[in-house]
């Protein structure tokens, strides 16, 4: 095992953690989503690009997007345009 | 009150996640009736102490303290268990062979048929490929299968009438009509990079699924690409665009038809011998791109159905139709 997979495992128990122990949602999300993204590099380096790709893909990707998309439909999180528009009228 | 029973207290705990004590405190004005102590009072709680049986008394205490007891002992327990499978699993990784070891035991005779046969068997360069698509072809038809029906109850689950939307009716009363109608407003930055991203992900997909025989990847990972390729245009650019060309009409022809082209690939496998590689198939040069018989258009076809349902989990999550 060189240097660089410790590292990359450290930071995987890390996100791990880190995930459960999270109690803001959106934070959480974005944790699982790094997550993903360390897993398929160490996809990469235990030569399985195949796997690597599809990781980044859907781990990284698609379900943290479906996670976001349940949780702005249960209005856990608050809607992008409603702050937006929040923001405008602030300027004006 | 007090003589609610311990189980639907329990069900309060599992419902609400905390057990709900005011609900089951006595009111003051109650309270000051039974604890005032007068001489009558003890008397009558007395005699009906010595009165009842020890079981019913035990059923009375249980009543009473059973689920701080059991909320205890809940936690206490789950802390233990744990603890043990923690402890017993990390004790299994010692025992475990060296990776890539020659002398471990996933290293069988099935193994060897794989390495040295392959080629010669599918025709795929690529031995991951060949044992998916041609040894294993009935496993993978299951998933297409799964992926299939995984998204026929997203549909069913998810899908708003568009019919019902026009004459103002929602079906989900929760389901606002912002949500449906999303056109998401994204800035700059998101469509600057989406434009560069959006067709080198769909190149990437259509290679990886097309080198599939020779190269790793194959359908799956080429039709993650795809989708995701679909759902990063569509959350740049909006659901109009995507629309133009992926509607509903589509993603149903896309899908059945890759679905039914695999399954009859697979029948014919079966009418061959069902071993996948006495076919009578053309197996081609391997290592050239239209090599390995029918895994090229089993790789297609899957890689179409995955990209397929990965939009189309996207789009019913965000607006409730395709």
């Amino acid at each position: 095992m060189t240097l660089f997979e410790g590292i990359l495992l450290a930071f995987l128990i890390a996100c791990a953690i880190s995930v459960s122990v999270t109690r803001n949602l959106l934070a959480s999300i974005i944790i699982f989503m790094s997550f993903s993204l360390i897993m398929s590099v160490l996809w990469l380096t235990l030569e399985a690009p195949d796997l690597a790709i599809t990781e980044a893909a859907v781990g990284a990707g698609v379900t943290s997007l479906l996670f976001f998309a349940t949780l702005k439909k249960i209005h856990a999180i608050k809607a992008e345009d409603a702050k937006s528009e929040e923001d405008e009228s602030d300027e004006e | 009150m007090r003589n609610k029973r311990f189980f639907s207290r329990l069900s309060d705990f599992v419902e609400y996640g905390s057990f709900r004590e005011e609900e089951y405190t006595l009111s003051p004005s109650h309270k000051a009736n039974i604890d005032t102590d007068t001489p009558e009072n003890r008397w009558l709680t007395s005699v009906q102490h010595s009165e009842r049986s020890a079981p019913v008394r035990l059923m009375d205490w249980l009543k009473l303290r059973g689920f701080e007891v059991f909320n205890n002992l809940y936690r206490i327990a789950s802390v233990i268990i744990c603890i043990t499978l923690i402890a017993v699993l990390l004790s299994v990784v010692v025992f475990l062979p060296p990776f890539g070891s020659d002398d471990n035991p996933a290293v069988n005779e099935v193994v060897e048929r794989y390495v040295s046969k392959t080629v010669e068997e599918t025709g795929a360069t690529n031995s991951v490929a060949g044992m998916i698509s041609a040894y294993r072809g009935f496993d993978t038809l299951g998933e297409a299968h799964v992926l299939f029906v995984a998204a026929c109850s997203v549909i069913v689950l998810l899908r708003v009438d568009p019919s019902e939307r026009r004459r103002g009716r929602l079906v989900d009363p929760g389901m606002t009509g912002e949500d449906l109608d999303f056109e998401p407003n994204s800035d700059l930055i998101l469509r600057k990079a989406a434009k560069l991203l959006v067709p080198l992900s769909f190149i990437l997909g259509l290679y990886v699924i097309l080198n599939g025989t020779t190269s790793p990847g194959g359908g799956f990972s080429g039709g993650a690409l795809m989708g995701a390729g679909l759902i990063l245009c569509s959350v740049a650019f909006g659901f109009g665009r995507t629309q133009r060309f992926f509607g509903d009409g589509m993603y149903h022809l896309v899908k059945t038809v890759c679905l039914a082209s695999y399954a009859l690939m697979m029948a014919y496998f079966i009418f061959m011998g069902a071993n996948g590689f006495d076919d009578h198939v053309w197996l081609g040069v391997p290592g050239s791109i239209i090599s390995g018989g029918l895994i090229l258009p089993i790789n297609i076809a899957v890689g179409l159905e995955v990209a397929c349902t990965m939009y189309c989990f996207y789009a019913l999550f965000r607006k409730g139709g395709l």
